[in-house]
C-alpha cells in the first residue's frame, strides 16, 4: 500500500511553499533521512528528508510549483516490496506524515480534515474543489498566534469567495468574532497575495465589473518600460507582516544619542584579548548585549502584546535583522541576556552566515522576545523601524560617528556619537517605560563595564 | 425637591419595563412612569391576552373535531364570559410578575400621565397632583393605539377595536373585520372558530401582506375552508350603525361598492404612536409620520431624549420593543451594543393555522438582486404533523445561491410560531445551508420539516 508523502510544515508560520526542486525521481529508492527534496517556505530553503524507506511510486506535484499548501500529498512512496505504480491513493497514511515538528499546529489541522472541508461537500456538486480548500485555508494562518479565527459560516463562505484572508480581518460581532458585514466591508490589505493576483487578472480586463476587485488598483501601471518580477514567497510574507505591523500595531519612537568612546576602547582591549580565540567582537555583538540587558533591567519593555493576555518574559531573546538578496530575515541570539559576548559574536556570525545562504532552521528565526536593526554601516545615521509582532519593541541603531559634543565638564568636544531609536508597541507599553529603556541603553553603552558583570 | 434619576422610562410597555430592569443592572437609578397598567399594551391588552383566547378557541376546536381522534364529546359548549375572565386572569397575572420585577430590581415606579417639561425634566400627573421628577436621560416608551377609521370612530358596541374585541359581552353573529395584518387575522380566527360567521376584508390583493406570497395564498385557501370569507382588494367606504348592527358599503376589485349588514366590526386597520401631549414639540424632539426619529441607539436628536418600541416605528412587535430598549439602555450605560437592526426579527400571527417567518420573502429578496435557492417542505410528509392530525401547511426557506446565507424563513401550520426560533438563531449566527443540513434533528418531531426545506432548496430532500 503506498504511503503518502505530504507537503511538510517547516515552521510554525508556514501554509504553504514552494516545491523547490526534487532530489530523486519516480523508481528511486529512498532510507529514512534521505534528502529528497528542496522546499522553499517563507523563510527559508529547507530540506526535506524521507522518514520511510520504499521506492518513489509517483511526483504528485512537479518541482518548481509554488503556492503548495501543507499537507498537500506531493509524492506516493511504495514500501519494500511494493510495486510501484499499482497505487491507489489511500486517504489518510498516518505513517507517512513526514519530520512532524512538535509545535506544529498546522499538522493536526491538515491529518485531521478541518470539518469546513466536509461541511461543504454537501449540495455543491461541482464548483466547489476550489471553495473548498480556499476556505480551509484561513484556519491554519490564524492558528500561528495560538489564536482560532471567530468567523461565521458564512463570513467563511464569503471570504474564501472574494479571497479574503480572515486572519487579517478585525470582527464586529460577540467576542471579535467576523461576520458577513466585515467581509463585506473588508480593504484590499486584507486580500490574499496569490487571490489577489487571480483578482487583479480578472479585474484588469474588464474594469466594468460590478464589484471591482479590491487589488484592481495595483494593475494600473503606468506605460513605462519595466520588467516585472514575481514575488518570492519570503517576499509576501514580509509584505504581510510590515502591513499588519504598521496597521494593527500603534507605535511610538524614543530616540537617545549615546557616546560610543568607551564602548569602543573596550572593544578594542577585548579583542586584544579574545584574538587568540579567534573572536572578533562588532560593535553590533555588543548592542545585542546592551539591549538585552536593558531588557532585563526595564522588564515593563520585553513583552508581547496578546489579544487577551500581557506576556512578560523572563529572559531577552534578541532577534536580529540580518539583510539577504530575498530580503531581511531575524536570526535570533537567545539568552542575549545572560550569554557571553564572545558567544554573542560566534553564533551571530553562524546565523548571519547561513542566514544569506537560506540555510536557517525556523526554529533559529523565530520566537525572540525584542529586535535590533542595525544601519550603521550603511551611514544612516538615525531611523525608525517597523515592529516585528507581536514582538513589543525593535531597536533600530545608527552610524556611531564623530559629532561635536558637550563633554562632562561642559567644553565643547568631539565625541563619537550613535543615534538609536527605539520603536514600541503603545498598547504594551507606556511612553515613560520606553523612555526608561532607551535611558538603560544609553546607560549601558556609555559605561559598558557594567555589561560584563 | 424633585426626585433626581439617571433614567426615566415614560412608558411601562414591553419596551419600558425590560429598558428599565436592564438599567437597573448597570447600575442605574431607575423610575418607571406609567398612565395604565404595568405592561403596556402587550401585558393587558395585546401579545398576552389575544393568545389566552387563541388558547380557548384552539381547544375548542379540537373539543368540536373529538372524533377526528376517536373520541367522544357531547353538549360541547361555552361560557363567553368566562373565557374573557380567563384572558384577563393570565394578563393580571404577568401585571403582577412586572410589578414584582420593579420592586426586586428597586425601580421607582410612577404612576399617571408623564409629559416632559424641559431638559432632563419630567411630570408626573395623577388626579390632581402633579409630582416633577428630573433625570440625565429620558426615554420615550408611549407604545401606540389603534388606528381608527375616519368615517367609523370605535364605540365599543358595533365598531371595535382590538380593546373591545377582546372583552367581547356578546358573541358576534356576523362580524366584519377591517384589515388582515396579524391582529385582523388573529381575531378573525378566534371568532370564527367560536362559530362566529367571519368576513376579513382587505385592501391589498393579498392577506397578511408583510409575509412571503405563498404563505398569503395558502392562508386564504385554509382560513376560506375554515369557513371564513375573505374579500381582498377591497375597501370598506362607509359604515351605518343601527341599533341591530351595522351596514358596511364595500367597494370590491371590480369598482362596484355594495352594502352588506354585520353584527359587529373590528377596525384592525393599523396603530397610531402616543407622542401627543408628552412635551415633544417643546422640546423640539423631531417625528416623523407621527414616528419619533431615533438612530440606531434610540437617541433622538435632542440630547438626553431616546425613544424606543412601538412609539418609533415599524415592527410593530413587542420583542422588538425590548430588543431596542436594551440597546438604548446599554449604549446609554457606555457599554458597546451593536445598535439596533431589523434584519432579524421574526414575526407570528397565531391564528389557526399559525404563520410565522424571518427575514427576506422570495420576492423580496429577488428585488434585492439575489439569485435564490428555494425550499419547501410540506406538513403532509412530516410523520409527526400527521399523527398531530395536522398535516396542513409547509416550511420555505430561501438562500442566497452563490453564499448559501439563509436570507428567509416562512411556515405556516400547527406550531410553526414555536418553530421559527430556530432559523432566528442561525441567521444570527450566520449559518450557511451546510451547517443546517449537518445538524441532526429529533424525530419524530415538526421540526425535522425545517431540515428538510433546507435539504429541498438544494435538491436533496428525504421525505418528497
Ligand atoms: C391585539 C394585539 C395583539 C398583539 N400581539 C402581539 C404578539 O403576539 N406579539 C408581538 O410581538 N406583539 C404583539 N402586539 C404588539 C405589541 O403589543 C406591541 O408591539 C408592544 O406592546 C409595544 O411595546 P411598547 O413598549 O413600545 O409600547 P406599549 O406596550 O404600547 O406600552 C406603552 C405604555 O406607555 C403608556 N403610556 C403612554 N403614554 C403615556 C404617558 N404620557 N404617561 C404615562 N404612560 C404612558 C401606555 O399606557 C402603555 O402602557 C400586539 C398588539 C395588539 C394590539
Amino acid at each position: 500500500m503506498p504511503i503518502e508523502i505530504k507537503m511538510p510544515a517547516l515552521s510554525p508560520t508556514m501554509e504553504e511553499g514552494t516545491l523547490a526542486k526534487w532530489l530523486v525521481k519516480e523508481g528511486d529508492t529512498v532510507k529514512s533521512g534521505d534528502i529528497m527534496a528542496e522546499i522553499e517556505t517563507d523563510k527559508a530553503t529547507m530540506e526535506f528528508e524521507a522518514v520511510d524507506e520504499g521506492t518513489i511510486a509517483k511526483i504528485t506535484v512537479p518541482e518548481g510549483t509554488d503556492g503548495v499548501k501543507v499537507g498537500a500529498v506531493i509524492a506516493l512512496l511504495n514500501g519494500d516490496g511494493e510495486e510501484a505504480g499499482e497505487s491507489t491513493p489511500e486517504p489518510a497514511a498516518k505513517e507517512s506524515e513526514p519530520r512532524p515538528s512538535p509545535e506544529d499546529p498546522n499538522k493536526t489541522g491538515s491529518e485531521a480534515k478541518p470539518a469546513p472541508e466536509n461541511v461543504e461537500d454537501h449540495g455543491k456538486p461541482a464548483d466547489t474543489e476550489a471553495a473548498r480548500s480556499d476556505a480551509a485555508a484561513p484556519a491554519p494562518t490564524a492558528q500561528h498566534d495560538g489564536d482560532r479565527v471567530k468567523a461565521s459560516p458564512l463570513a467563511r463562505r464569503i471570504a474564501a469567495d472574494k479571497g479574503l484572508d480572515l486572519s487579517q480581518l478585525t470582527g464586529s460581532g460577540p467576542n471579535g468574532r467576523i461576520v458577513k458585514a466585515d467581509v463585506e466591508q473588508a480593504k484590499p490589505g486584507a486580500a490574499l497575495a496569490p487571490k489577489a493576483e487571480a483578482a487583479q487578472a480578472a479585474a484588469a480586463p474588464a474594469s466594468a465589473a460590478p464589484s471591482p476587485a479590491p487589488a484592481a488598483a495595483a494593475a494600473q501601471l503606468p506605460d513605462v518600460p519595466h520588467e516585472t518580477t514575481k514575488l518570492s514567497n519570503m517576499r509576501k510574507t514580509i509584505a504581510r507582516r510590515l502591513t499588519e505591523s504598521k496597521q494593527q500595531v500603534p507605535h511610538i519612537y524614543l530616540t537617545v544619542d549615546v557616546r560610543l568612546d568607551k564602548l569602543l576602547a573596550l572593544r578594542g582591549d577585548l579583542n586584544a584579548s579574545l584574538s587568540a580565540r579567534g573572536v572578533k567582537l562588532s560593535v553590533n555583538d555588543l548592542m545585542i548585549k546592551a539591549l538585552a540587558a536593558a531588557l532585563i533591567q526595564v522588564p515593563k519593555c520585553n513583552v508581547m502584546f496578546t489579544p487577551n493576555e500581557l506576556v512578560s518574559f523572563k529572559r531577552a531573546d534578541i532577534s536580529v535583522a540580518v539583510s539577504t538578496p530575498e530580503g531581511l530575515i531575524t536570526p535570533v541570539i537567545t539568552e542575549a541576556d545572560t550569554a557571553s559576548l564572545s558567544s554573542i559574536s560566534t553564533r551571530m556570525k553562524d546565523l548571519a552566515a547561513r542566514a544569506r545562504d537560506k540555510k536557517l532552521k525556523p526554529e533559529e528565526f523565530t520566537g525572540g522576545t525584542a529586535s535590533i536593526s542595525n544601519m550603521g554601516m550603511f551611514g544612516i545615521k538615525q531611523f525608525e523601524a517597523v515592529i516585528n509582532p507581536p514582538q513589543g519593541m525593535i531597536l533600530a541603531v545608527g552610524a556611531g560617528e564623530k559629532r561635536p559634543w558637550v563633554m562632562e565638564d561642559g567644553t565643547l568636544g568631539v565625541a563619537t556619537i550613535m543615534s538609536a531609536t527605539g520603536s514600541f508597541d503603545h498598547r504594551a507599553i507606556d511612553g515613560a517605560d520606553g523612555a526608561e529603556l532607551m535611558q538603560a541603553f544609553k546607560t549601558l553603552v556609555e559605561n559598558p563595564l557594567g555589561m560584563l558583570a | 425637591m424633585a426626585d433626581q434619576y439617571d433614567l426615566i422610562v415614560l412608558g411601562s410597555g414591553p419596551g419600558g419595563y425590560v429598558s428599565a430592569i436592564r438599567a437597573s443592572q448597570l447600575g442605574m437609578k431607575v423610575a418607571i412612569v406609567e398612565r395604565e397598567r404595568l405592561g403596556g399594551i402587550c401585558l393587558n391588552w395585546g401579545c398576552i391576552p389575544t393568545k389566552a383566547l387563541l388558547r380557548t378557541s384552539e381547544v375548542y376546536h379540537y373539543m368540536t373535531h373529538a372524533a377526528d381522534y376517536g373520541l367522544k364529546a357531547d353538549n360541547i359548549g361555552f361560557d363567553l364570559g368566562k373565557i374573557v375572565d380567563r384572558s384577563r386572569k393570565v394578563a393580571g397575572q404577568l401585571n403582577a410578575g412586572v410589578k414584582g420585577l420593579m420592586k426586586k430590581h428597586k425601580i421607582a415606579v410612577h404612576e399617571g400621565v408623564g409629559k416632559l417639561t424641559g431638559k432632563g425634566k419630567l411630570t408626573v400627573t395623577q388626579g390632581d397632583k402633579t409630582t416633577e421628577l428630573t433625570a440625565t436621560h429620558i426615554m420615550i416608551a408611549t407604545g401606540a393605539r389603534a388606528r381608527d377609521l375616519p368615517f367609523a370612530k370605535a364605540d365599543g358596541k358595533r365598531i371595535w377595536t382590538y380593546r373591545h374585541a377582546m372583552v367581547p359581552e356578546v358573541m358576534p353573529t356576523k362580524l366584519l373585520v377591517i384589515g388582515s395584518g396579524a391582529i385582523g387575522i388573529e381575531f378573525a380566527s378566534f371568532y370564527n372558530d367560536m362559530g362566529a360567521d367571519v368576513t376579513v376584508v382587505e385592501m391589498l390583493p393579498r392577506i397578511l401582506p408583510v409575509e412571503d406570497e405563498e404563505v398569503s395564498a395558502f392562508m386564504e385557501k385554509r382560513l376560506t375552508k375554515e369557513g371564513i370569507r375573505i374579500v381582498t382588494g377591497a375597501g370598506v367606504e362607509k359604515i351605518d350603525t343601527s341599533a341591530s348592527g351595522v351596514k358596511a358599503t364595500i367597494k370590491g376589485k371590480d369598482g362596484k361598492s355594495t352594502a352588506e349588514d354585520y353584527s359587529h366590526v373590528i377596525v384592525a386597520i393599523g396603530i397610531v404612536p402616543n407622542t401627543e401631549n408628552i412635551g415633544l414639540e417643546e422640546l423640539g424632539v423631531a417625528t416623523e409620520r407621527g414616528q419619533i426619529k431615533v438612530d440606531g441607539y434610540g437617541r433622538t436628536n435632542v440630547e438626553g431624549v431616546y425613544a424606543i418600541g412601538d412609539v418609533t416605528g415599524a415592527p410593530w412587535l413587542a420583542h422588538k420593543a425590548s430588543h431596542e430598549g436594551i440597546v438604548c439602555v446599554e449604549a446609554i450605560a457606555g457599554e458597546k451594543p451593536h445598535p439596533f437592526e431589523t434584519w432579524n426579527i421574526p414575526g407570528c400571527t397565531y391564528s389557526r393555522p399559525q404563520v410565522a417567518s424571518v427575514g427576506l420573502t422570495e420576492a423580496k429578496a429577488k428585488e434585492a438582486g439575489h439569485d435564490v435557492k428555494v425550499g419547501k417542505f410540506p406538513f403532509i410528509g412530516n410523520g409527526k404533523a400527521i399523527a398531530l392530525g395536522e398535516a396542513d401547511g409547509f416550511v420555505k426557506t430561501v438562500f442566497d445561491a452563490k453564499t448559501g446565507e439563509l436570507l428567509g424563513a416562512h411556515m405556516v401550520g400547527a406550531e410553526v410560531t414555536e418553530l421559527i426560533q430556530g432559523y432566528v438563531i442561525a441567521r444570527q449566527l450566520e449559518t450557511t445551508e451546510a451547517e443546517l443540513q449537518e445538524t441532526v434533528f429529533a424525530h419524530p418531531t415538526l421540526s425535522e420539516m425545517m431540515h428538510e426545506s433546507v435539504l429541498a432548496a438544494y435538491d436533496r430532500p428525504i421525505h418528497i
